[in-house]
């Protein structure tokens, strides 16, 4: 609840009530405020489309700004970032030379639910979706690792957490990773998102139908074998339930 | 007349003794003896260093020095290359030209660092000095690339041209082109920093025929294949720079490129390597026998990719890397460098606030695990502790320089959430010789208290963010009898810190204060009682005009400076 509200409701004459609360809005209960998506997702009964839901919680932080303070962006979820960074003249002290440095590569952004800071990746650096999430993988571990997470282990064998990857387009689509060859894939790719299926309520009828079937069909594309089995992996290296 | 000429030694016998005198110290120390001692000294002296352009007149130095050969010349502050001083602020290296045009035209060498350099400048360098030889131009802003185009076309005994880290607009690679076809005493040659496309044959045909080549750093221009082309022609590299270290290479290709380093028997410093891709690295391996100083630092390398290339290295003195690495990279650095002297590590992405990758303490300790000759680190971290510091230094006190920069502004010890003073208490209690040190991270006067007490040898501190009052900044000038550079910004030092360094400004070099709470009456007291030294105040436009927003503080004997523009307040 933010301090606004607050004071709003604090003005109505009824002290105990909380109006707030009881106030009928269109979009998800809690969406409008801070760090409350990631919590009220698994809440909500309601079922979007895939990319309404991504809607909520991304075009945030997609369309750009990089003053904000990592709470604000609701994909980032209820862990709280350390003080937030402001810009500053001439801080960090790095000469203007070293800041184009990670420019000319082909970085992407890496967003990981319950993760207050985003990584950054180099797809050029990998041949394949098996390569590049065999890499997250490793660098989701190191999130653990820092205690970013508010204790709540991702390895836990009986809590696991469901995740799906995903990526932002040139359209600005959020698209399952893995859908189309790897080299148009690194051209196209603009952000990836580790997202937690707990989240995209209502896509199971989407991801039955973008999720690459392997145990059904015979033939089978190269293009999204790799990704099916990469995806696997990254997910019962979580212990996740596959969610085909 | 008779006993004194019995007792008096020929002048010019003196001249030829002294000429042997190469360091600064000896001669400074020389010249003080008596007149004809200073005499000598001067007319024997071949090369000066002037650490700030402001402390003395081109004319007061021809004047002393009238055979000078080679030159080097510091202008603007440090925070300067941080964009914290305007860029009109002077530092203009043409008067001494002219100067020593007249006066000194055998020059041979320049070496400027934060000079305003213009085209116009190097047009008449080129024309005025006949034997020029080395020419290298660090942070220097002002020029464009016209003007290498004089020095190339008209030096025509160049030996160095070395072209770093520089405001310089770049408007064509075709500079390189007017070296002329009969030109071929190159021996160093750099341009690394500039962007433009060279005329590769033109480049090709100049390393081909400039057999002295000894240090050869290339733009992103040159690819991987006129790489390879290069090496062929110049295995006699002592140094080498590459280019765009990326390409869609054939297996035919990478042998040929590995077979080329292979060749170079020499390399004993290696940087570029701009894009490099794990898959062309190893080309690389084989001439790194020899390396002593690996600059990674434009390349974004990952961890295991650098255990990889630090295998091949045992022999590695200096290493400059991105934050990429990671603490994991890092191990790999104390697990393959005993012989590590140097570190630095840069953040790759210091100014994106989503982003949150590199270093931390743990890195920080696994090199000092390994490498206990360490003397020399500049680290950009995300975090750190007081317990760590106090190990890593426990592992090396032999720091000469230690420039920790923790990114978040006055951040405390991670996990106890204190201040950082024991850190850099530690830092200076163990570490004798420390002659640099930049502190960062939240810290009190204490810190300044144990810096005062026990840096020594102090000559260079930088602080940011830091200091709880007057107190801390006090405690430094009253304590460090060494110090010869002060920069602070963003703390709460006041009129009654300035001026408690009354009596230490005159030997020191150069104080900087900005966004701290320094008044102009402050600063017009301290020009009012120190005349030997100028006191400038940089007006920033918004503020009110009483807050002195930057100060700059140095002695000189050259009076007040004429050339100040607006910006620049000269009290």
């Amino acid at each position: 609840m933010s301090p606004a509200n607050l004071n709003e409701s604090s003005d109505s004459d009824v002290g105990s009530l909380n109006f707030e609360e009881t106030k009928l809005t269109l979009g998800l209960p809690g969406v409008e405020c801070r760090g409350t998506a990631a919590e009220s997702g698994g809440k909500s009964g309601v079922k979007r489309g895939f990319s309404n839901t991504i809607d909520l919680n991304l075009r945030s932080s997609s369309s750009g700004g990089d003053k904000r303070c990592g709470g604000e962006n609701d994909v980032l979820g209820s862990a709280k970032p350390p003080a937030a960074k402001t810009q500053m003249v001439g801080w960090p002290p790095v000469r203007a030379s070293r800041k184009n440095v990670m420019r000319s590569c082909k970085y992407v952004k890496v967003a990981v639910d319950g993760a207050p800071y985003l990584r950054k990746v180099d797809l050029e650096m990998y041949n394949s979706y098996q390569q590049l999430l065999g890499a997250l993988e490793d660098m989701f571990s190191c999130f653990t690792i820092r205690n970013y997470l508010n204790e709540r282990r991702i390895m836990d064998q009986v809590n696991g957490v469901e995740y799906v990857a995903t990526y932002e387009d040139k359209d600005g689509d959020w698209m399952l990773v893995g859908d189309v060859p790897w080299k148009m894939f690194v051209e196209i790719c603009k952000r990836l998102r580790l997202m937690k299926s707990s989240e995209a309520i209502g896509l199971e009828f989407i991801l039955q139908e973008h999720l690459p079937r392997t145990q059904v069909q015979v033939e089978e594309e190269d293009i999204c074998e790799g990704v099916t089995v990469a995806v696997q992996r990254l997910l019962v290296s979580f212990n996740l339930v596959p969610l085909v | 007349m008779e006993s004194t000429r019995s007792l008096s030694f020929p002048d010019k016998v003196r001249e030829r003794v002294f000429a042997h005198l190469t360091s600064p110290e000896d001669r400074s120390s020389v010249s003080l003896v008596c007149k004809s001692w200073y005499d000598a000294e001067r007319l024997s002296r071949t090369r000066v260093s002037i650490r700030n352009c402001y402390s003395v007149s081109p004319e007061i130095l021809v004047r002393r020095f009238p055979n000078i050969r080679g030159v080097s010349l510091k202008g603007k502050p440090r925070f300067s290359d941080f964009n914290l001083v305007p860029s009109d602020w002077g530092a203009d290296v043409h008067a001494w030209l002219v100067a020593f045009a007249d006066r000194c035209p055998l020059l041979e060498e320049l070496s400027l660092k934060r000079m305003a350099v213009s085209d116009e400048s190097l047009e008449f360098l080129a024309f005025s000095f006949p034997n020029f030889k080395v020419l290298s131009l660090l942070s220097c802003d002002g020029f464009t690339t016209d003007g290498l185009e004089a020095i190339a076309t008209f030096c025509k005994n160049l030996t160095e041209l070395d072209i770093q880290e520089n405001g310089v607009e770049d408007r064509s690679g075709s500079w390189l082109s007017c070296f002329p076809e009969r030109f071929t005493s190159l021996e160093v040659l750099n341009f690394s920093n500039l962007t433009s496309e060279v005329d590769f044959d033109a480049l090709e045909r100049l390393v081909s025929r400039c057999k002295s080549l000894k240090v050869l750093k290339v733009n992103r221009s040159v690819s991987l294949e006129q790489l390879q082309k290069l090496l062929v022609l110049a295995p006699q590299l002592v140094e080498l720079g590459t280019g765009s270290f990326s390409l869609e290479f054939s297996a035919h290709q990478f042998a040929e490129l590995e077979s080329a380093f292979n060749n170079c028997k020499n390399i004993q410093s290696l940087s570029g390597l701009l894009d490099a891709t794990v898959r062309y690295l190893p080309a690389i391996y084989p001439a790194c026998a020899n390396l002593t100083f690996l600059n990674l630092s434009y390349a974004a390398m990952q961890s295991d990719e650098l255990d990889n290339l630090l295998m091949h290295c045992p022999h590695l003195q200096r290493l400059w890397v991105l934050d990429t690495v990671g603490d994991k990279g890092l191990e790999a650095v104390g697990s393959n460098c005993p012989l590590l002297e140097e570190l630095r590590v840069f953040p790759a992405d210091p100014f994106d606030e989503e982003i949150i990758q590199g270093v931390t303490e743990e890195g920080f300790l696994a090199v000092s695990f390994g490498c206990p000759r360490l003397h020399y680190v500049l680290y950009f971290c995300q975090q750190m502790t007081n317990a760590a510091v106090a190990t890593i230094v426990q592992n090396c006190p032999d720091f000469t320089h230690f420039r920790l920069c923790i990114m978040n502004p006055g951040q405390p010890d991670y996990l106890t959430n204190e201040p950082m003073d024991e850190a850099f208490g530690a830092v200076v209690k163990t570490c004798t010789k420390l002659q640099r040190l930049s502190v960062s991270g939240l810290l009190t006067d204490l810190a300044f208290e144990y810096i005062g007490k026990h840096a020594k040898n102090l000559e260079v501190l930088s602080v940011a963010f830091a200091g709880s009052s007057d107190w801390g900044m006090q405690c430094v000038l009253e304590g460090c009898p060494k110090l010869s550079k002060l920069e602070i910004r963003d703390c709460p030092f006041g009129d009654a810190a300035l001026l408690s360094g009354l009596e230490k400004y005159e030997s020191m070099r150069s104080l900087w204060m900005s966004a701290c709470n320094v008044t102009v009456d402050g600063c017009r007291l301290l020009a009012t009682k120190m005349p030997r030294l100028n006191v400038e105040v940089i007006k920033d436009d918004e503020s009110d005009d009483s807050q002195a927003d930057k100060v700059y503080v140095y002695r000189t004997v050259a009076g007040p400076r004429r050339d100040s523009p607006p910006s620049v307040l000269a009290l």
